[in-house]
């Protein structure tokens, strides 16, 4: 069997069904095998950057590994920067690239580029197959290591000589390395001791993070949460964790979350993490972050906890398999749920004080469509029910701020890189892998610029995406940045050139729409939600609006400024 | 918290590219490599790693858990900490030696039992092996003498056995 045949056949086994990419001269092989292979659907992007996004959202939404293709050079290099993206939010992907012929390597070929080298502070782990014999057994390890243990991107590099080889096809069934053995179960010593530590709060918070969601966690953060009577908070990709409409969920936290969650971290006296990797813009100042609390840190990954603040109970592990631990050991003790209800009553109506004085708010103008409006109406419409991705920046803010994420998977966000440009395709990958589901990008006029060729590859693959443009004509983050730390010198963020999005939907056999009225909003959102085809709707929002509450950078999070 | 010098003793996948990873793990996070000694170990799909480097305790908790985080990395082992250990480097050192300190010269490598290694008309290359006191000694010595070359190896490091088992 050829190396190329091999790279399928590992496919198939894996259980891949979609592949995203684009061919070129080294890759030649693996796609003449493709054309053989009608159950493996592949979806030709029209940039290998959007085929390694589009690989991360189908990841993201369905939990299972993405893959994307591409040749040697510049298509190799077109997707580092979906897979530094990927990284930054342990997203499962295996990148595969085409490599010159190994006796090239080093020559400065023909779109020859050290893609390994390249991409090795940026991948979970990659390879570059030398030999023929070396590919089934690296096939089955990269698949392995994206999906298990922290999960990240694996890039194999497949050189045209290892493609067009002939050798022995044995794919393990399993496959174990010495060097690679990721903690699932936690010490029950540690677990014990998170417990002692609950029992004793009288102001504790629980924190979620992007881990939940990737071990599938929720439902014990759920558990956990209604039988201790917890206020839960989450970051960014912690969001749809737990229910954003539950009584007991204070939203997100950081640099844009909720006054009343900073507030009730800044005075919680056990703070128990699960899946978070406390980034700067959760903690803000890290010398203010929950000054009085002890933190009990559940994670996967050894290396997340002490990294940026210090922890009193360090627990690696699985956040599923540590959650059912802690649950069990909650269920031994046996104290009824009336007991942590009363326990932590007046911590509550703390918390309520600070939810009544400073709730999310926005001033309306009857001039102006406002973007939390737009936002708040579409979660209404859509019941929380749909998938909805984001670009970067002010539009993502308001996403999370707005859109009360009830489910794990729904929300589809580039959160530690911050990648302008990943919804859109990332909305391809999600729909491609949800067909049924709603799916919706929440764009902002200069993020949807930065793949918007991908609209031909949505409209290929007939995908009735949503692209919502919160179109206030500047780069409105960095805008924001300027109005308020640099008095209001707005250098480049206004673009002087905006394409007409409504015809560009047209051109490319889409459909397009502008609102520009806020009256306009409900019935516009209800009309294009019952479209089955790709729809771009053009929001022209309140050209300065900002995001608040804002805890400036480096300041502590209790230093908001609301508005 | 106080910064302090740690001796990693690190067994890697002998593949290609694992060093690289180890020292781009170094430079992307901001940390210091004071020496590095890679080798082939008894087992030799294993390479032997000694990485001398600094930091506060978070830092070097911070340094130990990056490396295992490596997929190619087996074991990492904080020699400094574990207590008891043997430290050896070893310097090859070419110094100037004319007529009037060629004598000199020679006594002191008798003294400190140093080999020399190669000899020319005006020059000796004197290897010398022992921790990182006696190498900066000898260094010293030799240094008004006129040193036109100096090449260390790095640190090498080994736990002791426990004595009374």
């Amino acid at each position: 069997m050829t190396g190329a045949r091999m790279v399928i056949e590992a496919l198939k086994r894996e259980g891949v069904e979609i592949v995203f990419g684009y061919p070129g001269g080294a890759i030649i092989d693996v796609y003449d095998e493709l054309y053989k292979t009608p159950e493996i659907h592949h979806v030709l992007v029209r940039h290998e950057q959007g085929a390694a996004h589009a690989a991360d959202g189908y990841a993201r939404s369905t939990g299972k590994v993405g893959v994307a293709f591409a040749t040697s050079g510049p298509g190799a290099t077109n997707t580092v920067t979906g897979i530094a993206t990927a990284y930054m939010d342990s997203i499962p992907i295996v990148v595969i690239t085409g490599q010159v012929p190994t006796k090239l390597i080093g020559n400065d070929a023909f779109q020859e580029v050290d893609i390994t080298g390249i991409t090795r502070p940026i991948t979970k782990h990659n390879f570059l197959v030398k030999r023929i014999e070396d590919l089934p057994r690296i096939l089955k390890a990269a698949f392995y290591i994206a999906r298990t243990g922290r999960p990240g991107p694996v890039l194999i590099d497949l050189p045209k000589d290892v493609q067009q080889a002939k050798g022995e096809f044995n794919y393990p069934e399993e496959i174990h390395l010495r060097s690679y053995n990721p903690t699932y179960e936690p010490h029950l010593k540690q677990i014990e001791k998170a417990y002692l530590l609950l029992e004793k709060a009288e102001r504790p918070v629980f924190l979620i993070g992007g881990g939940v969601i990737s071990s599938g966690a929720a439902p014990e953060v759920r558990e956990l949460a209604e039988k201790l009577n917890l206020p839960v908070t989450m970051t960014l990709m912690g969001l749809g964790g737990f229910p954003g409409d539950h009584e007991q969920s204070l939203g997100m936290l950081g640099m844009h979350g909720t006054y009343y969650a900073n507030m009730a971290v800044a005075h919680c006296d056990v703070l128990l993490a699960v899946g978070a990797r406390f980034d700067d813009r959760v903690t803000g100042k890290v010398d203010a972050f929950a000054p009085n609390a002890k933190i009990i840190h559940i994670d996967i990954d050894p290396s997340s906890i002490q990294k940026n603040v210090k922890v009193d109970v360090p627990i690696v592990g699985d956040c599923k398999r540590a959650l059912t631990r802690l649950l069990e050991m909650i269920k031994e003790v046996g104290k009824p749920k009336k007991y942590w209800k009363e326990r932590f009553k007046e911590w509550w109506e703390q918390i309520d004080i600070w939810r009544r004085r400073y709730p999310l708010s926005y001033k309306e103008d009857p001039n102006y469509i406002k973007p939390q409006y737009v936002i708040e109406k579409l979660y209404e419409l859509t019941k929380g029910e749909a998938i909805i991705c984001t670009e970067v920046g002010q539009n993502q803010m308001w996403t999370a701020q707005y859109y009360k994420f009830k489910y794990p998977r729904t929300l589809i966000t580039s959160g530690g890189l911050g990648t302008m440009g990943f919804g859109f395709p990332a909305s391809i990958g999600a729909q491609m892998g949800n067909p049924g589901k709603l799916v919706i990008d929440i764009a902002g006029d200069g993020s949807i610029q930065m793949n918007i060729q991908e609209l031909a590859t949505a409209m290929d693959q007939k995908l009735p995406i949503k692209i919502i443009i919160l179109n206030n004509g500047y780069l409105g983050m960095v805008r924001q940045w300027q109005e308020l730390f640099y008095e209001k010198r707005y250098s480049a963020v206004k673009f002087t050139t905006l394409p007409d999005f409504v015809k560009i939907a047209e051109a490319y056999g889409a459909i397009g729409m502008r609102i520009t009225k806020p009256q306009e909003v409900e019935p516009t959102l209800k009309k294009i939600l019952s479209m089955d085809k790709l729809v771009i709707l053009d929001v022209i929002i309140a050209p300065e609006e900002g995001v608040f509450p804002m805890v400036p950078a480096g300041k502590a999070t209790t230093e908001m400024i609301l508005v | 918290m106080a910064e302090r010098k740690c001796t990693l003793s690190v067994l890697v996948e002998n593949t290609p590219g694992a060093l690289a990873r180890i020292a781009g793990l170094f430079s992307g996070r901001g940390f210091n490599i004071d020496s590095l000694c890679v080798a082939e170990t008894l087992d030799p799909t294993l390479s032997h790693l000694t990485l001398v480097t600094r930091g506060d305790d978070q830092i070097i908790e911070q340094i130990i858990k990056q490396l295992r985080r490596l997929i190619d990395v087996y074991k990492v082992v904080d020699v400094t900490e574990e207590g008891d250990f043997v430290e050896r480097e070893m310097a090859l050192i070419k110094v100037r030696a004319e007529k009037e300190n060629r004598e000199e010269i020679y006594r002191l490598c008798e003294i400190f039992r140093l080999k020399i290694v190669d000899v020319s008309p005006r020059t000796y290359i004197i290897e010398v092996t022992g921790d990182k006191e006696k190498l900066e000694a000898v260094i010293e010595l030799l240094r008004p003498m006129g040193i036109k070359e100096i090449v260390r190896t790095g640190l090498i490091a080994m736990k002791r056995e426990k004595k009374n088992p």
